[in-house]
């Protein structure tokens, strides 16, 4: 009877998953595969598309820029909210955490007013002479770049000091030590073992990106369409549920590939740090 | 320790990314033109008496409040027992179980709100409000397995086994011993699913009709036709939300603990 219990009270949430989660997301993505006849014909067609190929790289596209460039500016951020007192670090912490628990089409929002025809920026640069007639820097692919990074800067941050908190900051000195410069010490001692977090936390931006729906609407137009954008017109506006369904596959399948591939390779790092130690 | 000049600098410019975008909203929500501008000229507070006048502005708000709570205590009361079961030796494909679990993490909320809108409120005709509902539930539940998980694996389970031996029950020792022990995680998972479900947008853009709109579609929905002063005077309120949120949460668990 108590060997029951577990399963018992497993029960309520694996049912609710199955039945709301699973066999809704199975009912949409059957018909892709299965008309009368199985085959795989609704990828291969939507593959032939250049339109919708366009889109697919262009998701890949940005989500990689915009993990690259959280990456250049959240390593050193997270190294340095990492060695500050305990105080400041919690300071610096909540600062962080403040962007990222607001709201994204406030976040998305607020780069509208700075990238739009009269923006801050635009005037900015205006005024002091640089240009003469304001940039087309709003609905762009440039627009959906920066405002990815606005969005997915703090979680990669969070993620970082969690991991260089742990390191000890004596294998630091002794690099110093031992001759090496700041920038040397950092590159050689603290980036390598901060590998791992960097990897998790770029699975967390990859995946952040290619998914995000609300800053491509916002900031992207109707001309730079990303995959969650396209399948929200296909469904919603175009009525064409079968792109949908395979634009909802593709999202699916190149999330799991990027999270299951990074975090291996995470694991192996992980692993070698262990033998070696 | 030497100076870091340098890095001081480029981290100085990384939080001037993140928070003069913010600041620059909050100044045009003051602004006296009816369209955004900034800098701004006069001064004024109607816009934010314009806010508290938009009646879908005050519905959306309450819709949103109401689903997320609604679907963030769902989450709880189904997530908290099934955490508990996890941590339990001896049940068979535990891993496996948990991945599904948090596999509403893994789809992307787009993917979510898409497949609930067409199977359920399409095929099976279920009212919107509770496609959202189970839509922001989903969502949910992975914070409370995750958070309230990590905490059930640090407890020390031999408190319990002494409840029963001294004839406790199983569920007597749950509530009683279990539960207090994990309560600052419960708070944590639950306003981190809370705010995570308000905040929500893919999700609730598919799952949203007339009369059923969570704040943020609305908002989004109206920043596509307008631009005035109403959207930053509606983004400084959220925002004070947010900081009274996190003020709450420090003062209860320590931020640090949340994150």
């Amino acid at each position: 009877m108590s060997k029951k219990i577990p399963y018992l009270i497993l029960a309520p949430g694996f049912i609710l998953l199955i039945f709301f989660l699973l066999i809704p997301l199975v009912s949409v993505i059957w018909p892709t595969f299965y008309n009368g006849s199985f085959s795989i014909e609704s990828y291969t067609s939507f593959f032939q598309d250049s339109y919708n190929v366009g889109i697919f790289i262009r998701t890949i596209r940005v989500s990689l820029i915009v993990t690259f460039i959280c990456i250049i500016l959240g390593v050193p951020t997270a190294y340095f909210i990492a060695g500050t007192s305990p105080k400041w670090r919690g300071l610096l912490m909540a600062f962080t955490l403040f962007p990222m628990l607001t709201n994204s089409v406030i976040r998305s929002f607020a780069w509208i007013n700075l990238l739009g025809q009269n923006g801050v920026i635009n005037k900015l640069l205006s005024s002091i002479g640089i240009i003469s007639e304001p940039l087309t820097l709003l609905y762009t692919e440039f627009s959906i770049i920066i405002g990815s990074i606005y969005l997915f800067l703090p979680i990669l941050i969070i993620t970082l000091v969690g991991v260089m908190e742990n390191i000890n900051p004596e294998i630091m000195e002794a690099a110093e030590t031992l001759g090496a410069s700041r920038i040397k010490a950092f590159i050689k001692v603290v980036l390598p073992l901060s590998i791992p977090g960097i990897i998790v936390g770029s699975v967390l931006v990859f995946t952040g990106t290619l998914t995000a729906y609300t800053t491509p609407q916002l900031l992207g137009g109707n001309r730079n369409m990303m995959l969650s954008t396209f399948l929200y017109q296909n469904a919603m506006t175009l009525g064409n549920w079968e792109d949908a369904s395979v634009i909802a596959l593709i999202m699916i399948i190149t999330t799991v590939l990027v999270m299951k591939g990074l975090n291996l390779i995470a694991n192996r790092i992980d692993k070698r740090g262990e033998k070696d130690a | 320790m030497r100076k870091q000049r340098g890095l001081s600098l480029f981290v100085g410019a990384v939080f001037a990314f993140l928070f003069i975008p913010l600041v620059i909203i909050t100044i045009t929500a003051f602004g006296e033109n009816s369209t955004i501008q900034f800098p701004i000229t006069g001064f004024t507070f109607k816009w934010f008496t314009a806010v508290f006048e938009n009646q879908s502005f005050i519905d959306s708000f309450l819709l949103s409040l109401e689903i997320s709570l609604l679907a963030t205590l769902l989450a709880l009361v189904v997530g908290i027992p099934a955490a508990y079961a996890l941590t339990r030796n001896g049940v068979k494909g535990k891993d496996w179980i948990k991945s599904f679990f948090l596999s509403p993490t893994i789809i992307p909320g787009v993917v979510v709100g898409y497949s609930l809108f067409q199977f359920i409120v399409i095929r099976l005709q279920v009212p919107l409000f509770h496609g959202l509902l189970l839509g922001h539930f989903l969502i949910s539940l992975p914070y409370i397995i995750r958070v309230v998980g990590s905490s059930l694996e640090q407890l020390d389970f031999s408190i319990e086994e002494v409840a029963w031996t001294l004839g406790s029950t199983k569920f007597k020792a749950f509530t009683s011993i279990v539960l207090p022990n994990i309560s600052s995680s419960i708070f944590a998972s639950f306003m981190l699913a809370f705010i995570n479900s308000f905040n929500n947008i893919p999700v609730s853009q598919f799952l949203s009709g007339p009369g059923i709109s969570t704040l943020p579609t609305t908002l989004m929905n109206y920043i596509e036709y307008n631009y005035d002063p109403v959207v930053s005077a509606l983004s400084v309120l959220l925002m004070l939300g947010t900081i009274i949120l996190m003020f709450l949460i420090e003062k209860t668990l320590g931020l640090a603990k949340v994150v």
